[in-house]
């Protein structure tokens, strides 16, 4: 199949220049120079989460937080708004003498769905903010790549950076101590 | 078991490294050859390990259990040896033991990571895995109680032909909600963490179709610093959700009775001394599983006797606040001046004169007296004596769970209705298929997936050594 077919341009395009450590320590050295030397668009790839790494490449996301505090805020109103239709409309029917609308014997069941809730958002919320699942990804074309998650920690400036430039990037990437450099482009049909 | 062994007060011992991290942990369920060890000789000379024993073992009674279900299902509930006044029997009682069990593996995941106790990394995971194995056991015996099984879903709310909601004030609509919430939420909370490790299992497998399938369980997960930032965040409000939970779950189980006016039921002590029951139970079955795991997987340098000493004083703190609990009880039962109160007091301690009363004090022994030797350093560091304190303290969670249900119902206001309760063949078959069960996903789990959390491993060596290099550096 030519690339050309479905009018998309499907053929390998650079995407990275990756360079691997064998700390996190080094790694971070590595961050803040890459940053020193004007690079922005950065992600490192690691086998445990590396402290201080996202305040070196300058980035934030505090949306999760959020997320999770709006699904408990569905949870909370979803449980209280069903019980109170179920007990005083749909099946209103007096037990004890006890008052339709018994909120004291109702907490347990909208505290549970609050707690459900919020876990779900917590959850799938992150998975949808990181763009999970999502099986391929350029960075396992990297010889390296397969190591992250084991115990290499990667850096890797990528190509839409503006100062990006294959040879220059790989040669400055060179000097970081790192344990190997590849240049590393994303896969046929992507 | 084996020789005494030296105490340490690290919680990694060994030279670490994240390559070692992964060969001691990551390679056990790669490496089916790694649960063939130690060898040992099962019958007719057939070469087995522990971990096939369990297996079959657990296979043998996954087995008794499902022709429990059979017959109960054919027969009905009539079966099972609760009948007037005695109508919640061994199917309460299990169920309350089993999701008490479960509440080591939440409180070790929930509040000890919000408490930054770094002890928790090396036992998390397997416990993780006994609280949802435990919930599932628990939530068969309320399931196959309601009798109609296949109607269960009715406790749900939804809209039917019928007509019916559930009755929310009560608490048995709590209790759906409870358990099923604790499920959800431990299961959601176990598997976020098992994601980076799904993802180091897929790199290291070297067959095709394990690659894929580990592939897949971590949903393409690639270590991203951003992706962490997310993940921890993630994990600290999933702790900081579960926590409420180990709180509430036993709590809300624990209405099921002291909710209700039965003599020796309405006590207000009851939910926190629900919860106090539940984690000394769950650490008891911690250390009953995580001693031969440690042995028989060579994991002695992760689970290390530091870990199997702060799990005994957990216990002994918990135990300490369940026999308050029990003390309570006498109190209020002689201070209420209820006539009703007081003979189930006179019940449950005249040995000659009431039903099952040897169960009361069999259950001081188990609960109370034993667990005092957890007092002693030396006992707490003797893996045999951590053992036995731990299988007997499995056994008084259960009959104390027995008094309270059984032997409150036998005999309560009128004495022209009271009663004998004996359970039947079939009650024993569900009870101990239950135990098979679990074991059986215990040892399907162990194969399969790792047991120690990986990434958190890693995170601790490292934590570890950078502080060894710190204080080195203040003493040159």
């Amino acid at each position: 199949m030519s690339h050309a077919e479905h009018g998309r341009d499907t053929s390998p395009k650079p995407y990275g220049v990756v360079a691997a450590f064998l700390t996190p320590e080094q790694l971070l050295a590595a961050a803040k120079r890459s940053k020193q030397a004007g690079y922005n668009n950065m992600d490192a790839y690691s086998p445990i989460p590396v402290e201080g790494l996202v305040d070196v490449i300058e980035w934030r996301d505090d949306k999760l937080g959020w997320m999770v505090f709006f699904g408990g805020l569905f949870g909370i109103t979803a449980g209280i708004t069903l019980e109170w239709w179920v007990s005083t409309t749909a099946y209103a029917h007096n037990a004890g003498g006890k008052p339709l609308f018994s909120l004291p014997a109702f907490l347990p069941v909208f505290y549970e769905c609050t707690i459900l809730f919020s876990a779900f958002a917590a959850t799938f919320g992150m998975l949808a903010l990181n763009g999970l699942p999502k099986p391929h990804h350029p960075i396992f074309n990297a010889e390296a790549g397969s190591r992250a998650s084991r115990d290499r920690f990667l850096l890797c400036i990528e190509a839409d950076d503006p100062q990006f430039d294959k040879d220059a990037t790989v040669a400055f990437m060179g000097g970081l101590g790192a344990e190997s450099v590849e240049y590393v482009e994303t896969s046929e049909g992507y | 078991m084996a020789k005494k062994e030296a105490y340490d007060e690290r919680l990694l011992t060994g030279e670490q490294s994240n390559a070692k991290i992964d060969t001691s942990i990551a390679d056990i369920p790669l490496e089916g050859s790694r649960h063939m060890q130690p060898p040992i000789k099962m019958l007719f000379g057939v070469k087995g390990s522990p971990w096939l024993l369990l297996l079959l073992f657990g296979f043998l009674f996954v087995n008794i259990m499902m022709l429990a279900i059979t017959v109960l299902l054919l027969n009905g509930i009539g079966v099972w040896g609760n009948n007037e006044p005695t109508g919640w029997g061994f199917g309460i009682i299990n169920f309350v033991w089993w999701i008490g069990i479960g509440h080591a593996g939440t409180l070790i995941s929930a509040i000890l990571l919000l408490l930054r106790q770094q002890w928790r990394n090396s036992i998390n995971r397997f416990a993780e895995a006994m609280t949802i194995f435990a919930v599932m056991c628990a939530g068969l015996f309320p399931l196959l109680h309601t009798g109609r099984p296949w109607v269960a879903y009715w406790l749900f709310p939804y809209p039917n032909i019928l007509s019916l909601w559930p009755q929310f004030r009560s608490p048995l609509i709590w209790d759906v909600f409870a358990v099923s919430t604790y499920f959800t939420v431990s299961l959601l909370f176990w598997y976020v963490g098992l994601i980076p490790d799904f993802a180091t299992l897929r790199d290291r497998a070297k067959k095709r179709i394990t690659q894929v399938i580990y592939g897949v369980l971590s949903w393409g997960w690639r270590g991203s610093s951003k992706h962490w930032y997310r993940y921890m965040h993630a994990s600290i409000i999933l702790a900081g959700l579960s926590t409420p939970l180990v709180l509430s779950v036993h709590s809300i189980v624990s209405f099921d009775f002291s909710m209700a006016i039965v003599p020796g039921w309405n006590v207000t002590i009851f939910p926190p001394y629900f919860v106090a029951g539940a984690v000394y139970a769950g650490f008891a079955m911690v250390i009953l599983f995580a001693i031969p795991l440690r042995k028989w997987y060579k994991l002695e340098e992760y689970i290390t006797m530091k870990h199997l000493d702060w799990c005994a004083k957990v216990m002994l703190a918990t135990g300490m606040i369940v026999a308050y609990g029990y003390g309570m009880e006498w109190f209020y039962g002689w201070y209420s001046g209820v006539p009703f109160e007081r003979s189930l007091l006179y019940n449950r301690l005249h040995l000659f004169d009431a039903p099952y009363s040897a169960i009361y004090y069999l259950l001081v022994v188990c609960n109370i007296a034993i667990p005092q030797l957890l007092w002693s350093s030396k006992i707490r560091h003797n893996l045999k004596w951590l053992m036995g304190i731990s299988f007997s303290i499995s056994v008084g969670m259960w009959l104390e769970r027995f008094v309270i249900i059984p032997m409150s119902l036998m005999r309560d206001y009128l004495p022209s209705s009271w009663g004998y309760f004996s359970p039947t063949i079939w009650d024993y078959s569900l009870f101990f298929g239950t135990i098979g069960f679990f074991v059986f996903l215990l040892m399907l789990f162990i194969r399969y997936l790792p047991m120690i959390n990986i990434f958190e491993i890693k995170e601790l060596a490292h934590h570890t050594e950078h502080e060894a290099h710190k204080e080195g550096a203040v003493a040159h």
